[in-house]
């Protein structure tokens, strides 16, 4: 029997199909089904790695990250929206409106009227009549602002069809036709919108980082003290032939899955409270206040429905680099 | 298969160094057999642990498989790993393994197809006596029972270096002897064998060359 084994051990060595026979002549033993190696755990990681402190932490900073990118989404859309609007108006003072134009032909008033009319770019320009004029000035001058006895210049609202269109030589033809008028083209107040997007936008992505350093933090950590726990099992395999990349493998496989089951948790989390604040937004973005969920549903920006899938993939990346990085790093202690 | 000239090994930092080893010279040719002998501390596991490539030697030079293991890459000593098996006197199986498992992994970490891992690691156990334990955990086994899953880890993929520390000290006569019969079986089918023991009569009853080991240093071979 002794002989046998020692011979069969030694055929182990050569691969062949299980096949032999033992050393009593006997057919080989039928391993059990219960044997099968289906998720075989050898360094014990389903209780090193819980599955329930990584992934729970994940989901928080899945959650903080869908946050971001709504932010991100939001501003990039405010902003767009704030250029179109206010880069698609001019405001003209005409100051004497009733007055004689320069060339003689009508007020100065028509005269601003049909040349700004006339201004390849310009879908429309309107004097505001006394009504809107009042409204306009109630903020400042209370309701008896249309009897008071202070000339007031008319306000021509200008509505543009080219954005491009450049308002520094129309402001000085609209001088030239009737002096004194005050052309007000909103740039510097597009500049500042765009500033105010693009630095919303900044913020978000800072988040962004800063959201995904600390899952990687928290990924580093949870790895170390799986392998503080598993040192025993980890020397014995080590002492056994496997390499680096078997036992980092085996780490980075288990790393990866919870990363990705949080970050998917998080960012399902995540949909009700984005859908609750395109709810708040809704007015501020062309809609009506009470719209229903499938309105909330389309309010939401597309990229942003399309970057919460990448969340759980972006965990995934992050746990398998991470858990690699610091599985390699720890080995090198070993012979 | 196995060369020291001069191997010495330190533990600890400068200033707090502990020698275990000191200028260690022996070889042993391909399908020798080496009876490792000494009182305690005087080195035997820390010269076991050189040669099962846990530790490297801090002086000297060690060949082992034909490799100059100073300076072999450290890439390159998995692969050296799983030609030397290896009876821990600690057992060192994995806790949350069974012993199947347990037998099974050093296959499974060589990349041998399941169904030749299945039927070699089920024969080796039911050799050692546990074809009726085959699912229990190291927790669930006697000491002799877990020294003999340790037995069968160490032999199962055919090593070409077999160590063994104390690895009788759990086992019966009877355990002890079939042990014997099949480390000197594997030894007559080429697989080098160095045994560390404290069992003068086991080494009486198997008269082998001898290695004796005494405060580090090596005081006789022959």
């Amino acid at each position: 029997m002794t002989k046998a084994v020692a011979a069969r051990s030694a055929r182990i060595g050569a691969a062949r199909p299980g096949t032999a026979r033992t050393g009593a002549g006997r057919p080989p033993r039928r391993a059990p089904a219960l044997l099968r190696p289906a998720r075989f755990d050898d360094l014990g990681l389903r209780r090193a790695l819980s599955d329930r402190l990584l992934p729970s932490l994940v989901a928080a900073m899945a959650f903080l990250a869908a946050l971001a990118l709504a932010g991100t989404a939001g501003a990039s859309a405010l902003g767009r929206q704030w250029q179109e609007g206010a880069g698609s108006v001019l405001t003209v003072q005409v100051t004497e409106p009733a007055g004689a134009a320069a060339d003689g032909g009508g007020t100065r008033l028509d005269r601003v009227l049909a040349l700004l009319r006339g201004t390849p770019g310009i879908a429309s320009a309107r004097a505001l009549d006394a009504g809107e004029l009042e409204a306009l000035l109630r903020p400042w001058l209370g309701t008896g602002a249309g009897r008071i006895a202070l000339p007031l210049p008319a306000v021509v609202d200008v509505r543009l069809s080219d954005p491009a269109l450049d308002a520094g030589r129309l402001a000085v033809r609209v001088e030239a036709a009737a002096p004194g008028t005050l052309l007000e083209s909103h740039d510097r107040w597009m500049r500042r919108l765009a500033v105010l997007a693009r630095s919303l936008q900044a913020c978000a992505g800072l988040a962004l980082a800063v959201v995904a350093f600390v899952a990687v933090a928290v990924v580093a950590v949870a790895v170390r003290a799986g392998l503080a726990t598993r040192r025993g099992a980890i020397e014995i395999v080590h002492g056994l032939g496997a390499t680096d990349g078997y036992i980092a493998g085996r780490f980075a496989r288990r790393a990866t899955l919870l990363a990705a089951t949080g970050a998917g948790i998080g960012a399902v989390a995540a949909v009700p409270v984005l859908l609750g604040l395109a709810g708040l937004a809704a007015p501020f973005t062309g809609q009506a206040e009470d719209v229903g969920a499938a309105e909330l549903v389309h309010a939401l920006p597309l990229a942003l429905w399309l970057s919460l899938p990448s969340l759980p993939a972006a965990a995934a990346a992050i746990g398998w680099i991470t858990a690699q990085g610091t599985v390699r790093r720890w080995l090198r202690r070993l012979p | 298969m196995v060369r020291l000239d001069g191997v010495g090994l330190e533990f600890g930092q400068a200033g707090t160094t502990n020698r275990v080893l000191q200028a260690v010279s022996f070889s042993v040719a391909e399908g020798g057999f080496r009876w490792l002998l000494g009182p305690s501390g005087a080195g035997k596991t820390s010269l076991l642990r050189l040669l099962h490539l846990a530790v490297r030697p801090t002086e000297g030079r060690l060949t082992l498989l034909d490799q100059d293991i100073g300076a072999a890459a450290r890439s390159r000593l998995p692969v050296l790993r799983r030609r030397i098996g290896m009876v821990f006197q600690d057992f060192r199986l994995l806790p949350h393994l069974s012993a199947f498992d347990n037998v099974a992994l050093p296959l499974r970490l060589a990349g041998r197809p399941e169904g030749q891992v299945r039927v070699d690691a089920v024969e080796l156990l039911s050799w050692v006596g546990l074809s009726r334990k085959l699912q229990s955990r190291p927790a669930e086994l006697s000491g002799g029972e877990q020294q003999r899953v340790a037995i069968a880890r160490a032999v199962v993929a055919r090593p070409l270096l077999l160590l063994a520390d104390e690895p009788t000290g759990n086992l019966d006569d009877l355990q002890a002897e079939r042990l014997m019969q099949l480390l000197h079986e594997m030894n007559r089918l080429g697989t080098t064998v160095v045994v560390a023991t404290h069992n003068a009569a086991l080494v009486s009853r198997h008269p082998a060359h001898t290695l004796r080991l005494l405060d580090g240093r090596l005081v006789r071979d022959d």
